[in-house]
């Protein structure tokens, strides 16, 4: 067995997961919404194990490093991340219905990986030789991942808040099984809340490993630029919450933006600008 | 007169104290951030500057778009954004800390109903022995109460982490520490680079402006190495350091290794490693010479300009080399060399020979094919060079930054009040954040208070 053949049963698993979802949303089947949830959930657990078993295979051909250092490997757990944290919210609010808007994000990474990427194990080129590689990337990404939950939710938000708007009267529907817009509005919040501080942690140990390998903790480089513009549009959306004439539908938006802003810096950066992280430009 | 230049700094504090402008700012950063990612900064390639309009050219440089993180307004921004959130703090501070050393003691009737969380209680024993066993159920199951007595009935109140209120002031704070350590650093430190050539050593390095900065002491290289994958990438460069005073090597400073990501520090200045090459002057070439005619064929040495002549009249003359040919010919890659081959009694014939491919040299079809074979000159290590004194004030603003997020975030003031009166006790309870989880406390709290025996 090795990990490809996992990562495409993952990959399986979400496209499962998320077709039971929609048809949960069509059929309000509370148990097709169930079986999305731990779907979803095995999926995670057989992603876990091939990220360990890619990790092994990398020291069996004499690599030896963590599955972190291109742009399959980064996309791969990002969608890792997700599921993680659509987990984590899962467990504690126990709304099922998010899912139909969060395991998309994780199988388009997902199927984008295994069939759009180079998967083959590379050598770590001697910038990434580094332990800070992994606490860089790890808080980055669960930062990554909780704002594209959080992007989710503002979606369903902005659906929801329409749909109140232009029916007084809430009869049925798929909008119905939504949680209320003060719900979403909340959950929006917390995942932000989850995400901002590892962002920060994320920007804060590429600085502090910038400085380490190159002797500046800042230096404007596209991807920390891009990394500063996400910080600033969340902690404009964290003010904005306690601010009057800017909660409810702007804050939503202010969400979605700053996954948009998120993406971009994430692939966006690779793709059109030219920097420090290397990996990517679709090689 | 004198109201109208109250009303007009009032206008102006209320102005730097407003959250709108806080939204303003950051939406105005982050916006006005890109262009620096999207346009080249620094040194602008000539390939740009022949792609643009004159006109627009203008217009950008005059707007700093060049140098954007430090024009003039973007670094006018970063001051606004500075007195924004010392004007905001500045504002709230007194509220908060009269929050935390003066809390609400006593509720009031007014306040009771405002109360989401609330349980009563009856009980048959004096209100003073209620008070006592209620006191000790707080301490006991949430924090130590302070008991105010009022109008015949027992206020109790307790709370935990009142000084959580001032996370989110850490975070303000943390900010403008971090921008203290940046201009710090931008005032007393540099950025520089510098090459050193193995065998030899250096005593000033060279800022990216072109200022050359005096060190104060040498930095010797006996060695330079790299090891490469088996695909060709390189997997580890390494540079033997050694720094010398006066000459004489430095205690604890003799034959260090650096890599990349293993950096040296030597009196607030260090030394990182970042690129390598070979030196372009200096050493002997090496060249063969092979004749189509058959016969072994002939190695031997030139230095550059140097010529050769062969049995059979014919010249080469080693015009220049190149240790990475790719920057001049992107279709080809690894060293050349330029030669200038003159047979006897006729014009000079220029051309280029790559050590990585000898095949086309041959496919030439002249009598006699010359080949490269590299050459000995020596490595040179190429060094990152940074001193930043305030790069600790960062780290402390960054360490301030996490922890205050951290406090804001996840920790919330959380108030509990027990009104005692005849007969019955009623509890309150009221956290500054994350209610739902408070909620459950309470819940808990609720729980054992009606199971109290009096």
């Amino acid at each position: 067995m090795t990990s490809s053949m996992l990562f495409n049963v993952t990959t399986f698993a979400y496209l499962v997961s998320m077709l039971a979802f929609f048809a949960f949303l069509a059929g309000k089947n509370k148990n097709l919404g169930l079986a999305g949830s731990w779907i979803a959930f095995a999926g995670l657990a057989i992603q876990t194990a091939a990220i360990g078993l890619r990790w092994k295979e990398s020291y069996d051909i004499g690599f030896g490093h963590a599955p972190l250092s291109n742009l399959y490997e980064s996309v791969v757990f990002f969608s890792w991340t997700i599921i993680l944290i659509y987990l984590l919210i899962d467990l504690k609010y126990k709304y099922r219905v998010i899912g139909a808007f969060v395991v998309p994000f994780a199988l388009l990474g997902m199927a984008w990986a295994q069939l759009g990427l180079n998967t083959g194990i590379e050598p770590l080129v001697p910038a990434l030789q580094s332990n800070w590689l992994l606490y860089h990337v790890i808080t980055c990404f669960l930062g990554y991942a909780a704002f594209a939950v959080a992007c989710g939710i503002s979606i369903m938000y902005l659906i929801k808040a329409a749909h109140d708007e232009s029916s007084s009267s809430s009869s049925g529907g798929v909008i119905a099984m939504f949680p209320s817009t003060r719900v979403l509005d909340d959950l929006n919040y917390r995942a932000i809340m989850i995400g901002f501080p590892l962002l920060t942690l994320g920007i804060i140990t590429g600085a502090a490993w910038a400085n380490y390998a190159w002797g500046t903790y800042w230096s404007w480089d596209p991807k920390e630029t891009w990394s500063l513009i996400v910080w600033f549009v969340y902690a404009a959306f964290l003010h904005a919450r306690i601010t009057k004439g800017w909660v409810g539908k702007r804050a939503a938006w202010l969400s979605i933006i700053g996954f948009a802003a998120t993406i971009f810096c994430y692939l966006g950066v690779n793709l059109f600008l030219s920097g420090l992280h290397s990996y990517g430009g679709g090689k | 007169m004198s109201t109208a230049n109250r009303s007009f700094s009032q206008t102006i504090w209320d102005f730097f104290c407003s959250l709108k402008l806080t939204i303003a700012l950051l939406i105005s950063l982050a916006l006005t951030s890109i262009i620096g990612t999207v346009l080249p900064q620094g040194q602008i390639p000539p390939e740009y500057v022949a792609q643009i309009s004159q006109a627009k050219l203008q217009i950008y440089s005059k707007l700093g778009f060049f140098d954007m993180y430090h024009s003039w307004w973007f670094i006018a921004l970063l001051y606004i954004f500075s007195i924004n959130l010392t004007c905001c703090s500045i504002k709230r501070l007194p509220h908060v800390f009269k929050f935390i050393s003066e809390p609400m003691l006593v509720l009031a009737d007014s306040m009771r109903n405002s109360f989401a969380l609330k349980q009563e209680i009856t009980f048959a024993t004096s209100s003073d022995a209620a008070r006592e066993k209620l006191s000790q159920f707080l301490q006991e199951s949430f924090s130590a109460p302070v008991v105010t007595e009022q109008d015949g009935e027992f206020h109790l109140f307790a709370q935990k982490s009142a000084w959580s209120r001032l996370g989110v002031y850490v975070v303000h704070l943390s900010i403008l520490v971090i921008f203290i350590g940046a201009i710090i650093g931008s005032l007393f430190g540099y950025k520089a680079y510098v090459n050193i050539v193995e065998g030899t050593g250096i005593t000033s390095v060279q800022e990216r402006s072109g200022k050359e900065v005096p060190l104060g002491f040498e930095v010797f290289c006996s060695k330079f190495d790299v090891d490469f994958y088996t695909n060709g990438a390189p997997k580890e460069f390494r540079s033997i350091l050694t720094v010398k005073e006066n000459g004489q090597p430095v205690s604890g400073y003799q034959d260090i290794k650096i890599i990349v990501n293993k950096p040296l520090t030597y009196k607030g200045i260090t030394f990182y490693q970042s690129s390598y090459g070979k030196a372009e002057e200096g050493g002997e070439h090496f060249f063969s010479v092979s004749y189509r005619s058959g016969g072994a064929p002939e190695r031997f040495p030139l230095i550059a300009g140097a010529e050769k002549t062969f049995k059979n009249g014919t010249t080469l003359k080693l015009i220049e080399t190149t240790e990475e040919i790719s920057r001049f010919m992107p279709d080809y890659s690894g060293p050349a060399a330029r030669i200038e081959v003159t047979r006897k009694g006729q014009a000079p014939a220029t051309f280029i020979i790559f050590q990585k491919f000898p095949e086309i040299s041959a496919q030439r079809g002249d009598e006699m094919t010359f080949s490269y074979e590299g050459s000995n000159a020596k490595m040179f290590t190429g060094l990152q060079v940074a001193k930043d004194p305030g790069v600790w004030t960062v780290w402390l603003g960054c360490t301030l930054m996490v922890v205050g997020i951290f406090i804001a975030f996840f920790m919330s003031h959380k108030r509990v009040w027990i009104v005692v009166s005849k007969g019955r006790a009623r509890m309150y309870g009221n956290a500054s954040k994350n209610q739902a989880a408070f909620s459950m406390q309470f819940e808990t709290l609720s729980d054992k208070l009606k199971e109290l025996k009096f």
